[in-house]
């Protein structure tokens, strides 16, 4: 998924090849992970795909099947897979994970840590950002889905970025080995204030420490504690707004008073505008001077995500 | 668990740190006066100074302190005002029961008669070499109000004092992050209004990172282009393009601190020049810099510094090359990428249409290869969103607004904050695909 040199990096050459994953896209909102084997075959409701046509092809082309629908076949980015990975727990999304990794101050050579390692979405894009000399140490109480995580991040060609541990970052606090190593620390735990002391031994000063809660007395009990070590605390909601686009064909009809050059701009339509749904369905109009023009309005999507948790961010504080 | 020695940097990497802990002499740090009241960017030189009320404070002390220190206004013996590091004590929690504190302001009438020391004792006791904290607990022996206040007005009483009488200001490490947030606060045009987390959406939906080649559209100043760079740490290459003959200035790479390895990545070339087919360059000047030597951009962006004779002696080193537009891409690099394509774009080009640039830029992009176009207004977006459907150019097309609000988390005082800022932009992100 990373390049981890300018050869490996995306271009127009770049083919696939055999045991590359490809995201099989068929819609926005419709979208799988693939890995590619020669005598692989996607099955889906446009019919199957033989993973061979796909060899020797760039990424970013329409592959059609026996039917001749198509699909696109697309490189894995993080926020890619960040919609198509199985989700063994709740993940992070691209909002809060942008401002994590901007908010943490991750750069490549860094050092993260974080806790729990979940389904792995942030520790893909934590991952990115520390490329190619950081590393990203993940933790997570379940044996079982830090199994997963790591086969995943097998698959998704970081593990060498990726080290995950099982550990209960609660009970135990993060290991001394690591002490005064870290660059950045995030916590996505159901009592993070009981891991805020081990992440200020774990962290290089001045560091940035990031908690991630849904619940507001979460947030309370976490900044109490972070008061003692740590300055500059600071909690944020983070959401996104989507908007759709539609092209309308707009009649505008002659309104008294109005000039016919405005009418020609067809920038307002009128009070009696009649909106068509497909061409053959113009309503008739009341007068002989209308003319039909398209606009494209933009307007919010009606759902929307609410809120998916407080991200508080604390600097510990310089003490040498 | 194998602890992987080689992450660790070592004390001889220091020098070209990606990643720098302390403020070295010359280098450009962001100053935060009393708790983010003030934000003012300044370069760490021997005769820099810094203006707090009426009084200019040498920055000197602060060369050589870590990032993340926190310095005080203090009056020396002789009178003179300095800046002391100070170590910031260990705040004990306010564990008293604040419900039962019955306290509250119905007898208290503002009439600005409730202090007993006037202005000049104030600057008699200043003179006297009284320190910042003893002239509040002065004022606060001298207030007749201050016992009948309820509990947390005392608190917030003392703050006020100690923002006047003692203001503190932490050294802090200029990075995407303060960057962004200190001229969102202060100058948001100069950057088209683009917030931290709409930053930060461009550079994740761009998948910026190392390696890559991103193509970038920058007329917010540089601020586009720093963060990339930042994220490519030295690798790959964060290229500029613009339409006609000159790109906009990136000026604000410059506060960055980059290393020269980064700064190496910077570079610029025009749409023409991008998009002409693969022949022989016409013979122009290959990896000439084109340097902003006037000195007086640093006024623009640290206004209440005076820089004095320092800054003219900085313009003669030839230690860190000035990168007012970025140097040129090279002529193997333009070639390398028409053969292979960028790898990713982000748009960031304020009062343009971003169509008419998205139609002659996104060609350069490879195939599957993600962009991120950013605007203050939404329509333009929408209506370029449309043609890209339409020339079927791109998929996974979406138009997104960042949504941002901060809390104050306090015990008995949560709450959003009462100001917020309600406006960050839009983005058009999407995937190029062939259209073939």
């Amino acid at each position: 998924m990373l390049p981890t040199d300018s050869k490996k990096a995306l271009s127009f050459k770049r083919c696939i090849q055999d045991g590359d994953l490809v995201i099989v896209y068929e819609r926005h909102d419709v979208m799988k992970p693939v890995k590619v084997t020669k005598d692989g075959v996607l099955q889906n409701r446009f019919g199957f795909y033989k993973h061979s046509d796909w060899i020797g092809k760039p990424l970013g082309t329409k592959v059609f099947s026996n039917k001749g629908k198509f699909v696109y076949l697309l490189a894995p980015t993080p926020e890619l897979w960040t919609l198509v990975l199985s989700h063994r727990t709740q993940i992070l999304y691209i909002a809060d994970i942008s401002f994590v990794v901007m908010y943490l101050e991750v750069v490549p050579g860094c050092v993260v840590l974080e806790s729990g390692t979940g389904s792995g979405s942030l520790s893909t894009s934590l991952a990115r950002a520390v490329a190619p000399t950081g590393h990203v140490y993940s933790f997570d109480f379940h044996e079982q889905r830090a199994a997963c995580a790591r086969e995943d991040f097998e698959q998704t060609g970081i593990s060498s970025l990726v080290t995950v541990e099982v550990r209960d970052i609660q009970g135990q606090g993060f290991p001394e080995k690591l002490s005064g190593l870290a660059d950045s620390v995030f916590l996505d735990l159901p009592q993070p204030w009981l891991a805020v002391t081990s992440a200020a031994k774990m962290l290089k000063e001045d560091g940035v420490l990031c908690s991630f809660s849904p619940c507001i007395e979460q947030v309370q009990r976490t900044c109490e504690v972070l008061r003692s070590d740590f300055i500059e605390i600071r909690t944020f909601e983070v959401l996104l707004r989507t908007y759709e686009v539609k092209e309308m064909k707009v009649e505008t009809g002659a309104m008294i008073g109005e000039s016919q050059d405005e009418l020609n701009g067809g920038q307002r339509p009128s009070k009696r505008k009649h909106v068509s749904k497909d061409d053959d369905d113009y309503a008739v109009p009341q007068d002989n001077s209308s003319t039909a023009t398209s606009v494209v309005m933009a307007r919010p999507c009606s759902e929307a995500r609410g809120h998916t948790g407080y991200l508080t961010f604390a600097r510990l504080q310089c003490l040498s | 668990m194998e602890l992987n020695k080689d992450h660790v940097t070592s004390e001889n990497d220091k020098a070209q740190d990606p990643n720098p802990r302390f403020a070295s002499e010359g280098c450009s740090v962001l100053l935060d006066v009393n708790d983010g009241d003030r934000l003012v960017f300044a370069r760490l030189s021997g005769g820099a100074t810094l203006k707090i009320g009426n009084t200019k404070y040498s920055l000197k002390p602060l060369i050589g302190a870590p990032f993340g220190s926190l310095f005080q206004v203090e009056t020396g013996d002789d009178g003179s005002s300095l800046l002391y590091r100070i170590l910031p004590i260990k705040k004990e929690s306010s564990s008293n029961n604040v419900t039962e504190d019955a306290r509250d302001n119905r007898e208290l009438i503002d009439n600005n008669e409730s202090q007993n020391l006037t202005e000049e004792d104030i600057e008699a006791m200043r003179r006297e070499g009284a320190k910042g904290d003893e002239i509040i607990e002065a004022l606060i022996a001298n207030s007749k109000t201050f016992d009948k206040k309820f509990q947390l007005s005392q608190e917030k009483y003392k703050l006020k004092k100690q923002k006047k009488y003692a203001p503190k200001v932490l050294l802090r490490r200029p990075f995407a992050r303060s960057i962004c947030e200190a001229y969102f606060k202060k100058y948001p045009a100069r950057i088209g209004f683009l917030r931290i987390d709409a930053l930060s959406l461009l550079l994740t939906m761009a998948n910026v990172t190392a390696y890559s080649d991103v193509l970038v559209v920058d007329m917010v100043g540089g601020l586009v282009t720093g963060a990339v760079a930042e994220r490519l740490g030295g690798t790959g290459y964060v290229c500029n393009t613009y339409k006609g003959n000159s790109p906009s200035s990136v000026d604000m790479v410059r506060m960055f601190n980059f290393t020269d390895k980064v700064k190496e990545r910077i570079v610029q070339s025009s749409i023409n020049e991008l998009s002409s087919p693969k022949t022989a360059s016409p013979e122009e000047g290959v990896c000439s810099a084109e340097v902003n030597i006037n000195d007086s951009s640093t006024c623009d962006v640290v206004e209440e510094v005076s820089v004095t004779d320092n800054t003219v002696a900085e313009s003669k080193s030839t230690k860190a090359p000035k990168v007012g537009r970025g140097a040129k891409a090279s002529k193997e690099a333009v070639e390398m990428w028409k053969e292979n394509g960028f790898s990713s774009l982000i748009m960031a080009a304020q009062d343009q249409d971003p169509w008419s640039l998205a139609k002659d830029v996104l060609p350069l992009l490879s195939y599957s290869a993600p962009f991120a176009i950013y605007h203050q207004y939404l329509q333009p977006l929408a209506t370029c969103m449309h043609n890209l459907q339409q020339g079927k150019m791109a998929i996974n097309l979406q138009i997104t607004e960042p949504w941002l609000r901060e809390y104050q988390v306090l015990p008995s005082r949560t709450h959003p904050h009462m100001q917020m800022s309600s406006f960050g932009g839009y983005v058009l992100s999407g995937i190029r695909i062939s259209t073939t």
